[in-house]
């Protein structure tokens, strides 16, 4: 029998995975900025620039914007991310298999794409604040003072997304996802509370409550809490549960669904 | 059989063999996919439905054998493979590669084997020499070494020019080779191919044969399925024929071939139901058998020569005309046939 090669550790392995996926993002950066960040900014130019300048909108609201477009590019950023490759990973050929293949529980596969989602969503982040600033012009309640909270909170809600995009990517068949993406993300952004902050909602109650399923209210009102301390915003301690407890739901759903796609 | 088996492995790997473990070794293996109720629900019928793949299968596969799994589409071949291989869940049974079971210790076995698919799977993402330096590295290889080891594979595999290309710029023949680069390069004891040579060209088949000894002698377990038997027969040491989920037969090809039915088989396609033809031929003298499918009448003689023309008459005394005549000489494919009934392909 031939010698076997010594084990390799299992984060060797996943340095190696995660390697490959950012080799594979640094090569489509451009389409991938276009894909979660162009629509938040285009929202920017016309809530954020035009409207204000037509006299429609109070200049104040560039304050309450500017941290929900935050939230929206890091949300879509992170949720594509991982949903969409794996579409093409479980699709009809199946190019995952080498990455199961690799001699790691399959687990690790996964939970190298939710960091390599996270990573991403930072990324799209880090382009969309100084971008979206510039397009809005000064505003006065912004304050970069809370960087380690910002950054706390971006990682929270990347995670949050990339779990999210983990389930939604291997749970739902292929065929639907276009329609999936219609009915969860359009609705999940606009009821995000990235275009408004939550206390406003205090004048629907019923709306009020009920958006607090979605993760993105979260993100949007800890990047509050975060960029414009001194507006209303959630605390973030709720802030920080909330995307924890709902990270780890939505890692739990989609590691099942994951397994399932892999090992039939 | 379990006997004959043993005694096979020692003729066809010799006796150092038979001491060491055996690199594969599945036991009562059996699987069942359950499916969604297909179409509109019938009265009666609910719930999924159940289609067995493996039903009760047991191998042995020496270390540093050439074993070749054998038999149609559907027979379980591709789900034998898939549960060695990690990416199958067995219903039930147990499955051993390199001693380690595959369920506990997965991690193990995928550390061991290398894995050429049915249909090419490249990472579509990667150009073609990332297929393989990444491959190499998710097992832990420097990249020094993987470059230039993935170099070595890609030049060995003709595709020495193509390394910075887009995988899907590769013909299907070049895919296939690139999925076979991609199984060795982390230099696995053992080798899994799904059905290696399908779509290749007649060159390209030769070229994979000629590999494979290679990789065999020097050393590796290789495990191959295929529905062509003359592939089976010039490769494997051993064979294992199944089908619908069960292993008929387990030996090596000349083995094989010594249990088909004695004679030449003899083909004759009417021009309609052969069975009352049938009928008639089977009091025919020189015939050792006489099967019927259809309007395909198959009888096995010693002399084919001498019984041929008899036997067209009688089947035109049945009111029936010979559209077809083929003679095949006793072989895997003839032993298939009498045990299954069925053809390979």
């Amino acid at each position: 029998m031939r010698p076997s090669r010594p084990p390799v550790p299992a984060s060797r392995v996943f340095l190696a995975l995660l390697a490959r996926d950012l080799r594979v993002a640094r090569r489509e950066i451009v389409s991938f900025l276009v894909r979660s960040t162009l629509q938040p900014l285009l929202f920017v130019v016309v809530f954020g620039y035009l409207l204000p300048k037509m006299g429609f909108v109070q200049r104040g609201y560039g304050a309450a914007l500017l941290p929900g477009i935050l939230g929206i590019s890091l949300a879509l950023s992170s949720l594509q991310s991982v949903a969409l490759p794996m579409m093409a990973d479980f699709g009809w050929t199946r190019e995952i298999e080498d990455r199961l293949l690799a001699p790691a529980p399959i687990r690790l596969v996964a939970a190298e794409k939710v960091v390599a989602g996270v990573i991403q969503g930072l990324v799209a982040a880090l382009f969309v604040l100084p971008v979206a600033r510039l397009i809005m012009g000064p505003i006065d309640a912004l304050t970069l003072a809370h960087v380690g909270t910002l950054l706390g909170i971006t990682l929270l809600g990347a995670l949050a997304f990339s779990t999210l995009g983990l389930w939604m990517g291997t749970g739902i068949p292929p065929q639907q996802i276009g329609l999936m993406f219609s009915v969860i993300v359009a609705p999940m952004i606009f009821f995000g509370c990235a275009y408004y902050p939550w206390q406003g909602l205090s004048a629907v109650p019923v709306v009020k409550y009920a958006v607090l399923v979605n993760p993105l209210v979260y993100v949007s009102e800890g990047m509050r809490g975060a960029l414009t301390p001194a507006l209303p915003h959630m605390p973030w301690e709720l802030v920080v549960v909330a995307l924890v407890v709902m990270s780890g739901v939505l890692w739990t759903a989609g590691i099942r669904t994951f397994e399932r796609r892999a090992v039939s | 059989m379990g006997g004959g088996r043993r005694a096979s492995v020692a003729r066809a790997v010799g006796p150092a063999v038979v001491t060491a473990p055996p690199a594969i070794e599945t036991r009562a293996l059996r699987k069942v996919y359950k499916t969604p109720s297909p179409g509109m629900p019938q009265r009666g019928v609910s719930g999924p439905v159940e289609i067995i793949a493996l039903d009760g299968l047991d191998l042995q596969v020496g270390a540093g054998e050439f074993f070749g799994l054998l038999g149609p589409n559907g027979a379980g071949k591709t789900t034998t493979i898939g549960i060695l291989t990690t990416r199958v869940k067995a219903t039930s049974g147990t499955a051993l590669v390199a001693g380690v079971d595959v369920v506990t210790d997965g991690v193990a076995v995928k550390q061991r084997i290398g894995v050429v698919p049915q249909r090419p799977n490249p990472d579509r993402s990667l150009i073609v020499i990332e297929n393989l330096v990444f491959h190499a590295a998710y097992f832990g290889m420097p990249k020094a070494e993987a470059i230039r080891k993935a170099q070595g594979l890609l030049d060995m595999m003709g595709i020495g020019d193509r390394g910075a290309a887009k995988v899907d710029q590769l013909s299907g023949g070049q895919q296939q080779r690139l999925m076979i680069a991609r199984a060795l390069i982390h230099d696995p004891e053992i080798l899994f191919l799904d059905e290696p040579t399908v779509g290749l060209d007649p060159q390209a088949r030769l070229d994979l044969w000629e590999l494979l000894r290679q990789m065999h002698g020097e050393g590796r377990t290789i495990v191959m399925t295929t529905h062509y038997m003359e592939e089976a027969d010039r490769l494997c040491e051993r064979i294992a024929i199944v089908d619908r989920g069960r292993l008929l037969a387990c030996d090596s090809p000349r083995s094989l071939k010594a249990q088909a039915p004695g004679g030449t088989r003899i083909e004759l396609t009417l021009d309609g139901d052969a069975a009352a033809a049938a009928e008639q031929a089977r009091g025919q003298a020189g015939l050792l058998r006489v099967d019927v499918q259809g309007a395909v009448l198959s009888a096995y003689a010693e002399r084919p020569g001498e019984v041929l023309a008899p036997l067209i008459r009688t089947a035109e005394a049945a009111g029936r005309a010979v559209r077809d005549i083929h003679l095949a000489p006793p072989s895997l494919e003839t032993l298939f046939i009498s045990l299954t009934g069925r053809k390979l392909t």
